[in-house]
């Protein structure tokens, strides 16, 4: 599959709109006009227009039956040449960033020179369907040969039951549990506290107002529909003011609360890689190289392990193969769905038991720089649109890279069914 | 864009109606749907009407023979076929008594043209006139053609005038093509210059005319820009849509549904005659056809008008045009032997009541493109303007239905055009063969009766 010796694979350039939460400023858009209005924002930005690309991948999570094109749909409306080929994948929210080490594995291995990794996601245009029993009758009709079967199939739409419609639900199919709920056990687990949920919260506020006062994100996001910042972001927030909220998932002694997750979001986001050649020949910048992707899965079934904890897997098999430490890192970008999980996570590598038992090594992997985590923040302070996640964190850790003229970043990002999708990223 | 009164006329149901009450029946114009064709007047009768001394009638002849027409010096032997084309070398009109060959060659066939037929006078420039009365009769002329153009108008007949240096016979063939072909159909009264102030090319195809061209249409996601980059796709150009960004989608759509590529800009920012021309070095190397379309429109009367309605009209329409010109002839973005089109307006011409600012900058494009032209002429380089009348667009749907109603009927063809005829004529002067053109303003109006 491969042509000639693996390449490095640099990141470009980026784009996004702002993060809007649900049912706000992008309340009347979909995915297909956000995906593609942010793709028109890239080519415009690196002057793509016309540009055959090697490929587009990205998708969505919550999306319309109509959209199963949605990524080449949008490319076609992009500016790009019509002949760029794309596809859409789908893996929760770790989807950004699978579609970027996709992307980048044809780069390195020189089938294509060039390629854009995108994701978007909505939950203000959910995909509401018809119930299960309206779908088989209407299926049942569309079979039938005579119009006397039409007419008998046809009675199945006089049942009420059929007229209720079939919502996007926010759960784990196989636990029917939330994955808020999943969260709180797991932080009750490792005995996270509150305190320092809101802590990392307000941490993450923080730094993302500062980054945008001072302008780190200007050629990042481009203004849409009346927004410049995400305005999931609250600057003047507290500890005080989020220790007011009640918990979520669990009344008694939960810890997790709205102020310490990610609220449901709309936003789209979108990467250029390319090989170093490429971006040569297009007078394009190198802002960081993307040089290891690893994915793992747990079982979470009876929570036989926590549902968000993938990356603890993932991310010590990848630094094994690199032979790298946790602590060869500058930056760490690890996706706050939960403060809980981020917290979670590093309490898992701290943990001499869980590093033992679960990951089978000798001492744990130790415990890292807080002030290296999330320095220009994270999900809890720019709202998490699921798929677009990973194109933010990838643009954001680059372009942090490149301001600091070199280093290296891990990024962690957590998914449903048991999911952590991570990378490294060098300059 | 529907036009009732032709809808009324071709309903079997209501056609009797409407002529009982005496409205007028406007003729279906012909219209070209694909790019030219190597022989576009195969089948045609072409006559060719000569003045004694004249000096444009070999090339003429030359012109319609290479475009595939059966050319005749009269009807007489015609069988009763009607003529399509009828081009009349003028240019050895000297004398008031010379003017009696026109209504030799005009007088017998005017009743024997077919309907779309084209008429093309070609006659001696005042310049080279040498004394007041040849000046005086050549100007004359166009007295004529304009007559000649309303007798013939409601039949689709239009009839245009080319004043041709003596030197610049060798430049008709283009013109011959066009103005006697269907996409002249909404182009009728013109009278325009043909002279040897651009160097001949070096190549000179009339079909694909623009194969391997690189052209920017500004104002390219709908209406005439629309249809001006839809028409230089079909001649093979590669042509690069510019729009501002609120106007995205249909930007967008247009360039999918055409084949051009998209760009999103506002002309009119300090920066963007260097960031256009970044961007067709780095990606073309250079430019080769630059159509200004972009305009807008801020009406109020003078007593009302708002300071920046005035400035913006006056920036977007005129500075931005020639801020970018500028920039592109200095830095040598726009290639020898490239083509720049302007659109200017009707009411740049007549004046229009509530548009002193959009009069204006729409005007000076006219003084523009004549400035213009002797400074780009060595280098190959033609500039002109061309100004559309009533042409149906969603702008004008939205017209109250009474001046819509007057607005479409006054011109010799009693019906507006399609943004399919105004690229028509700017695509020609975007071809190769256009070089003896250069600049002049030519109107796409049908003949139409404001500021003729």
């Amino acid at each position: 599959m491969h042509y000639g010796n693996p390449r490095r694979v640099a990141v470009v350039a980026a784009n996004r709109i702002p993060f809007a939460r649900s049912n706000t400023a992008y309340f009347e858009l979909g995915n297909q006009a956000m995906l593609t209005d942010t793709l028109r924002g890239l080519v415009q930005k690196c002057n793509l227009q016309g540009e055959l690309l090697g490929e587009v991948a990205g998708g969505a999570v919550m999306k319309h039956a109509r959209d199963w094109n949605l990524v080449r749909e949008s490319v076609l409306g992009s500016g790009l040449h019509p002949n760029t080929p794309a596809y859409d994948i789908q893996q929760a929210c770790g989807t950004g960033l699978e579609a970027a080490i996709l992307v980048a594995n044809k780069i390195a291995l020189g089938q294509i020179e060039a390629g854009i990794a995108c994701g978007t996601d909505t939950t203000s245009d959910a995909p509401v369907a018809v119930s299960r029993g309206m779908q088989r009758t209407l299926m049942k009709v569309n079979a039938a040969r005579s119009n006397g079967e039409k007419l008998k199939a046809a009675l199945g739409l006089a049942n009420p039951a059929n007229l209720i419609p079939e919502l996007p639900m926010n759960a784990e199919p196989r636990t029917g549990k939330s994955m808020g709920q999943h969260a709180q056990i797991t932080a009750h687990r490792y005995g996270i506290s509150r305190e320092d949920q809101d802590k990392l919260a307000l941490a993450s506020h923080q730094n993302l107002a500062k980054a945008y006062d001072e302008g780190f994100f200007d050629d990042l996001v481009m203004p849409y529909h009346g927004l410049v910042r995400d305005n999931n972001l609250r600057p003047d927030s507290s500890l005080e003011k989020m220790g007011k909220l009640s918990p979520a998932f669990d009344r008694k002694d939960g810890t997790i609360t709205a102020a310490n997750s990610s609220p449901l979001t709309d936003g789209a986001s979108a990467v250029l890689l390319a090989s170093e050649d490429w971006a040569k020949k297009k007078g394009l910048p190198i802002l960081a190289y993307l040089t290891a992707g690893e994915v793992a899965a747990v079982d979470f079934i009876d929570e036989r392990e926590g549902l968000l904890m993938a990356g603890a897997y993932a991310i010590p098999r990848m630094l094994q193969k690199r032979g790298l430490s946790l602590q060869d890192f500058d930056f760490y970008e690890i996706h706050e769905a939960f403060a809980s999980v981020v917290l979670c996570t590093m309490a898992a590598w701290e943990s001499a038991e869980f590093c033992r038992s679960k990951l089978g090594l000798d001492k744990p992997l130790g415990s890292i720089d807080r002030n290296k985590l999330n320095v220009k923040g994270s999900s809890i302070a720019t709202g998490h649109p699921f798929a677009a996640t990973g194109g933010r964190i990838v643009a954001t850790l680059a372009k942090i890279l490149d301001q600091a003229g070199g280093g290296r970043g891990l990024i962690s990002i957590c998914a449903a069914g048991g999911q952590g999708v991570t990378a490294i990223m060098e300059r | 864009m529907s036009d009732l009164l032709m809808k009324l006329n071709r309903n079997r149901a209501t056609a009797p109606i409407v002529k009982a009450l005496g409205l007028p029946n406007p003729v279906q114009l012909a219209r070209a749907e694909g790019g030219y064709e190597a022989r576009p007047f195969s089948g045609k009768i072409a006559l060719l009407g000569r003045t004694s001394n004249g000096y444009a009638a070999e090339s003429l002849s030359a012109a319609l023979r290479s475009a595939g027409a059966e050319v005749l010096s009269s009807l007489e032997g015609a069988d009763g076929r009607h003529a399509d084309i009828v081009v009349m070398d003028a240019t050895g009109c000297r004398l008031p008594a010379d003017y009696r060959a026109l209504y030799d060659t005009f007088h017998p066939v005017m009743r024997r043209m077919s309907r779309n037929g084209r008429v093309l006078i070609v006659a001696a420039t005042s310049e080279d006139a040498g004394n007041a009365v040849a000046a005086a009769v050549a100007r004359g002329i166009e007295g004529f053609s304009r007559s000649v153009g309303k007798e013939l108008g409601k039949k689709g007949i239009s009839v245009n005038l080319a004043y041709a240096a003596r030197d610049a016979v060798d430049r008709l063939e283009g013109v011959v093509r066009f103005f006697c072909g269907t996409q002249a159909t909404y182009v009728s009264g013109q009278s325009f210059h043909v002279t040897s102030r651009v160097a001949r090319p070096e190549a000179l195809p009339y079909s694909k005319a623009l194969t391997g061209k690189v052209a920017l249409v500004t104002g390219g996601a709908r209406g005439i820009g629309m249809a001006t980059a839809e028409r230089l796709v079909q001649e093979g150009a590669c042509v690069v849509c510019l729009d501002v960004p609120s106007a995205a989608d249909a930007l967008h759509d247009t360039c999918t549904r055409i084949g051009a590529i998209p760009l999103m800009m506002d002309i009119s920012s300090p920066d963007a005659p260097a960031r256009l021309a970044e961007f067709f070095r780095d990606k073309f190397d250079g430019l080769d056809i630059l159509v200004h379309n972009a305009g807008i429109t801020r009406d109020r009367t003078l007593a009302n008008m708002k300071e920046h309605y005035w400035d913006m009209v006056v920036n977007i329409n005129f500075a931005a045009i020639a801020a970018i010109d500028d920039h592109f002839l200095a830095a040598k973005v726009l290639r020898d032997d490239a083509r720049i089109v302007c659109l200017s307006s009707i009411s740049g011409i007549s004046g229009n009541v509530g548009q002193t600012n959009y009069a204006a900058s729409k005007a000076a494009l006219i003084g523009y493109v004549a400035a213009r032209a002797p400074e780009v002429g060595s280098r190959g380089i033609c500039i002109n303007a061309v100004a559309p009348g009533f042409i149906e667009t969603p702008m004008t749907d939205e017209m109250p239905f009474i001046p819509r109603e007057v607005g479409r009927r006054l011109n010799s063809v009693m019906q507006g055009g399609k943004p399919r005829d105004a690229a028509e004529l700017i695509a020609f002067l975007c071809t190769p063969g256009a070089f003896g053109i250069s600049g002049d303003t030519i109107r796409v109006c049908g003949q139409g009766l404001m500021g003729a």
